[in-house]
């Protein structure tokens, strides 16, 4: 059986949630050991034990591991690398940082933002924005080198008790890089539009700015961010870095809310690869209609009070 | 010190990419071609460093076809001082990107490197880091605020947790990000003026470059179309529909 | 008419944004003997002829968009005579589609049939060739630049320079677009003032409509004594579709359905080679209804069963839409001023009978270029071309046009009559304005016309695109949103008032991408402007009924980034 090493993300305290992902597809490939660099977290090791498909937790711990720094964690992982067959990582921020910097340690290629696995050295990988989906193979007699794109893949449950074991590696670790912490982008209140898993999104049905009160109150209540077509922006009813759609921000959320927008293709090009649309709108030839997975036709200023209340009953 | 600054011709950002027939790539042919946007921010944040007195000479560097000198002219119209094109008609996988870039490197000796944290056609996000584990450097990768102090860089670099700041030793490889500045509009007298500008064409054949196993592609196609939805008739329907689906 | 005066209109319509006609911007100043405003076949063509003359001249071209070619949208078929005089290797490096024309078919449609009918003496298209006159372009472009032309797309001519006073006034040269002025007007942190031109001779060379040319012969007078100028609008979509079904090298062109008798038009179809095909429409906007919609037409018609098979299945490549220049030879303005030129379709030198504009831009072109290299100077320019080969093609064809403000049946009739006698009629019909041409909605209710033709269309269509909206995505139209609105509309009271009472909003209908839209929200019913949607056809700034919209330059580079077309 090959074996896979998947590197994982985490903030001292907790794991990052795609590594459950990341486990689906590493998986797929093989036996699954996930590493853990870090300087004493032995919670974190823990979460990711619990994994379904984690055959061994490998913990990597020294002070100059506390937070990630590409150019210290990768020679480590370079050597720890040695006998996989596979060797991934979440393609978060944190892992298209230092996997690229591992690959060429190793001299191996990498493919970025796995999406589908065909066989064991054939991937689907999307390019130019979402717009054109690869096929990649990567030659035989290297090891292959991913990072995973969390969103392809479906977390697995927490159903494991695998072994977490110390690991010391032998690696030679720069000093030139020194990390000076880490700070809120300090954007509020409100979670941010481009990252925040579920967004509701009003547009120029709204009717003013005064009324997209109503769409603050649902995402409140759904603990989403907030977006705007770009006729409600022309209209004023919201600032511009609210803009959903080609022109504004390309989002990804796995739940989206398109209320009062009537579904224009140059702001479905903001949404394309959002998880599950939900659309509310009072025309039913809206095209929006023809894109959302859900669609209910009918008045918003009736229906969003209405949504509100159901989700209170269904205590969410 | 001096900058390189490493920029990619790419199909440009507003452009409806089509597949060819047989889905071997993308359609090329009578394609507008322009400099990677996040590479365009890289040569700005070299400009301002440059006009901000920290750095004696910008010059800006490319692996691709002779019809990549388009792009150098157009960063020399920005400013740059001088411009290489490491000449190859074939597609230069990332981290073949990156032995070659080393040659110039070596060749240079910059105190900086800058280039755009991923090209928006291949959106590999790898020859920075790459790059810089070759050197045997520091890398700050998506950065979005930049400044130096006694041979050192200061990078805020924008991860999913938020804004990171680290401190690396020249000389480093910075890969950058959207929001690190707005590139200038190139000046018609300067266009003029970046004809004069040295550009230099060098085949990648010559430059003795380890090439590294390539991955094959295969197949190009279009993501799959989004499957039509349904309507349904009631909120409580919706909601009901929506926990089925694990979105509530 | 009541309102401003055409004067007062034109006056306020050129007051660009303060910082473009702020005596306290400094602006670098580049010298030119010939500056040419348009990077399309005309511009092109006359840098090259001046080049190739007279080498030691200096010559620039400014182009709007992004790169050459980004804005050129025609049909298109190409009588190659003008172009083998000026680049006779041109065959041996054709441009990326260029397919020798095979076929000629003209078609009348009813709703249901077709009927093949003779093909006009006009339609005859052996020996020409269908291109995609953008990829042309960048032939040109290339090759001018290899003779030492300047060429720099991205820069537009955003308005004519001023020398002398009075009697004394003459063009010497243009005002570059100011790049990175915010929505309201103020400078950016970009902020990047145009270039001033100066040149020895200005060349006009924006294509149909073009705003300078619009500023200058309102200016200069040019158009007194001739008749009204008159545009039609173009639409054209690129399809891609299954294999084995196009016939490469077959033009056809149809009158009838969808349209009615009154309006002017048809489509046009163009295989080429590669399972590709052109497929487009052009409308006069001399059209009389208000509540017309040309976008619609241009759909119905895709929809007839003749095309349908052809279409099923296929997929759009690249579309978009462009006003074609109409009046021909009793339109025409003066084509020379002090100072300045006008060429190809800024001039109005189509042949609408032909409905090919291309070698006769390339014709003027030469001759403006020839003029300037021979004389020094412009003066002369207007005699020579009417009396040219070019300028006696358009007097044979000039009653052609005009005989449709009669309808569809006394048109083809007179067009036959012309046709068999070389134009050799005594007189010369006159045409009409277009943004007068609009009969008021309630007297277009009682007229009928309008749900007549409607009631021949189908209700529902499957072919893409689905709308305007769907259609503007496949212009690839950019415009970066914080920028000053380059369509400036004088009085937007009229707009919710008068307007929507009188016409009910036709620029709302009119335009290809829905740029206009009225909206009636709690901040009340006003006229909104998606001004970003523009793909610079210059309907608007033709057609609307009280004239005062004035298109201007957006941001160099915005606009459409048409590929293929």
């Amino acid at each position: 059986m090959a074996n896979v090493l998947l590197v994982a993300d985490h903030d001292g305290r907790t794991l990052n949630t795609g590594i459950a992902r990341s486990v689906a597809c590493a998986r797929e490939l093989g036996e699954v050991h996930v590493a853990i660099f870090h300087a004493g977290a032995d919670a974190v090791c823990q979460s990711a034990a619990k994994l379904d498909g984690v055959a061994k937790v490998l913990s990597v711990a020294r002070p100059e591991n506390a937070h990630a720094v590409a150019a210290i964690m990768a020679p480590q992982l370079a050597k720890l690398a040695a006998g996989y067959d596979y060797v991934l990582a979440p393609s978060t921020t944190f892992g298209k940082d230092v996997l690229p910097r591992v690959a060429a340690l190793l001299g191996v290629p990498q493919v970025s933002d796995l999406m589908e696995v065909v066989d064991a050295r054939t991937f689907r990988r999307p390019t130019y924005a979402g717009n054109v989906l690869v096929t990649v193979k990567v030659p035989d007699g290297i090891p292959v080198l991913a990072t995973v794109r969390i969103a392809s893949f479906q977390a697995v449950e927490e159903s494991g008790a695998a072994p977490v074991e110390a690991v010391q590696v032998d690696a030679e670790l720069p000093r030139h890089t020194k990390y000076h912490g880490l700070s809120d982008p300090g954007g509020g209140e409100r979670p941010d539009l481009q990252s925040c898993p579920r967004v509701v999104a009003g547009g120029r049905g709204v009717g003013s700015k005064e009324n997209f009160e109503i769409i603050f109150r649902l995402a409140d209540k759904l603990g989403a961010a907030v977006g705007a077509s770009r006729a409600a922006v022309d209209a004023g009813y919201v600032p511009n870095d609210m803009q959903v759609g080609q022109t504004g921000k390309i989002i990804a959320p796995q739940l989206y809310f398109a209320i009062g927008i009537s579904g224009a293709i140059q702001h479905m090009t903001g949404i394309k690869d959002a998880g599950c649309i939900v659309a509310i709108n009072k025309d039913g030839d809206a095209p929006i209609f023809e894109a959302a997975d859900f669609g209910l036709v009918g008045d918003l200023f009736q229906i969003l009070p209405q949504l509100e209340q159901e989700l209170e009953k269904a205590g969410l | 010190m001096k900058i390189l600054v490493g920029i990619k011709r790419v199909i440009d950002s507003n452009v409806r990419v089509q597949i060819n027939r047989d889905g071997t790539g993308v359609v090329t042919d009578g394609v507008k071609m322009s400099i990677n946007p996040f590479d365009e921010i890289a040569v700005e944040e070299a400009l301002r460093i440059k006009e901000r007195g920290e750095a004696g000479e910008v010059i800006v560097a490319t692996i691709g076809p002779g019809a990549a000198q388009q792009q150098l002219r157009t960063a020399l119209a920005m400013g740059a001082d001088r411009a290489v094109l490491i000449e190859s008609d074939e597609d230069v996988q990332p981290l073949a990107a990156a032995r070659t870039f080393m040659k110039l490197v070596e060749k240079e000796d910059p105190g900086l490197v800058l280039l755009g944290k991923q090209a928006i056609d291949d959106d590999s996000n790898q020859v920075g880091q790459m790059l810089a584990a070759i050197w045997d450097r520091p890398q700050a990768t998506f950065v979005s605020r930049l400044h130096f102090a006694d041979g050192n860089g200061r990078a805020v670099r924008e991860v999913d947790a938020g804004l990171e700041t680290l401190e690396v030793e020249l000389p480093a490889v910075i890969t950058v990000d959207l929001r690190l500045n707005e590139p200038r509009f190139v000046k018609m007298p300067d266009i003029m003026k970046a004809k004069r500008k040295p550009l230099e064409t060098v085949p990648l054949a010559t430059l003795g470059v380890d090439m590294p196993p390539r991955l094959e592609f295969g197949r190009h196609e279009p993501p799959p179309k989004r499957a039509a939805g349904i309507k349904v008739e009631s909120v409580e329907a919706l909601v009901k529909s929506l926990r089925e689906r694990g979105m509530l | 008419m009541p309102g401003p005066s055409p004067a007062t209109r034109i006056k306020a319509l050129s007051d660009e944004n303060p910082l473009a006609t702020s005596a306290a911007v400094p602006r670098d100043v580049m010298e030119y003997d010939v500056a040419i405003v348009g990077g399309g076949p005309a511009g092109l063509a006359c840098a090259i002829r001046l080049k190739d003359r007279k080498p030691a001249l200096s010559v620039c071209v400014l182009e709007k968009a992004s790169e050459i070619g980004a804005h050129i949208l025609s049909g298109c078929v190409i009588e190659p005579g003008p172009l083998d005089e000026l680049l006779p290797g041109w065959r041996d490096d054709p441009p990326s589609i260029c397919v020798p024309a095979r076929r000629d078919e003209f078609l009348f449609l009813s709703r249901k049939r077709a009927w093949r009918l003779p093909n006009p003496p006009q339609m005859h298209n052996k020996g020409n060739y269908i291109v995609s006159l953008g990829a042309l372009c960048q032939q040109l472009a290339a090759h001018a630049e290899s003779l030492g032309v300047e060429v720099f797309p991205g820069f537009p001519g955003a308005s004519a320079l001023f020398g002398g006073e009075g009697r004394d006034t003459r063009v010497i040269g243009v005002r570059c677009g100011d790049m990175g002025v915010e929505a309201d007007g103020t400078a950016g942190p970009n902020y990047a003032p145009g270039v001033d031109v100066h040149a020895k001779t200005t060349v006009l060379a924006e294509g149909s409509r073009g705003s300078i040319a619009k500023q200058l012969i309102h200016q200069f007078r040019l158009a007194d004594g001739k008749s009204p100028q008159t545009w039609g609008l173009g639409f054209k979509e690129l399809w891609r579709l299954p294999p084995g079904r196009t016939e490469p090298g077959l033009i056809q062109h149809t009158i009838g359905w969808p349209l009615d008798a009154e309006t002017y038009g048809g489509s046009f179809l163009y295989h080429l080679d590669g399972d590709r095909a052109y497929v487009g429409f052009v409308v006069g906007l001399d059209y009389r209804d208000p509540r017309f919609r040309p976008f619609e037409a241009f759909q119905q018609y895709k929809h007839h069963p003749a095309l349908t098979p052809l279409l099923e299945g296929g997929e759009i490549a690249s579309a978009g839409a462009r006003t074609i220049v109409e009046g021909g030879w009793q339109s025409l303005p003066t084509l020379e001023m002090p100072g300045a030129l006008l060429i190809g379709d800024a001039a109005g030198t189509l042949n609408v009978p032909k409905i090919k504009g291309v070698h006769q831009a390339i014709g003027s072109a030469m001759l403006a270029a020839d003029q300037l290299v021979e004389t020094g100077g412009g003066a002369g320019f207007d005699v020579r071309f009417r009396a040219s080969a070019a300028g006696r093609e358009l007097y044979k064809v000039r009653n052609i046009r005009p005989g449709f403000n009669r309808g569809l049946w006394f048109g083809l009739a007179n067009a036959a009559l012309e046709t068999v006698l070389g134009g050799r009629t005594p007189w010369t019909l006159d045409n009409h304005a277009d943004w007068r041409s609009l009969r008021k909605t309630a007297e277009s209710r009682a007229h009928d016309g309008l749900e007549a033709m409607a009631s021949a269309w189908r209700p529902e269509r499957d072919l893409p695109p689905r709308d305007r909206l769907a259609s503007q995505y496949f212009a690839a139209t950019v415009h970066d949103e914080n920028q000053p609105v380059h369509l400036h509309v004088l009085d937007t009271d009229i707009c919710r008032t008068r307007c929507t009472e009188e016409y009910g909003n036709p620029c709302t209908r009119f335009c290809p991408v829905a740029v206009y839209e009225m909206v009636d929200d709690e901040a009340g019913r006003r006229l909104h402007i998606n001004a970003s949607n523009c793909v610079h056809c210059k309907a608007c700034d033709i057609k609307d009924p009280y004239e005062i919209i004035n298109w201007v330059t957006p941001e160099g580079g915005s606009g459409p980034n048409y590929q293929n077309l």
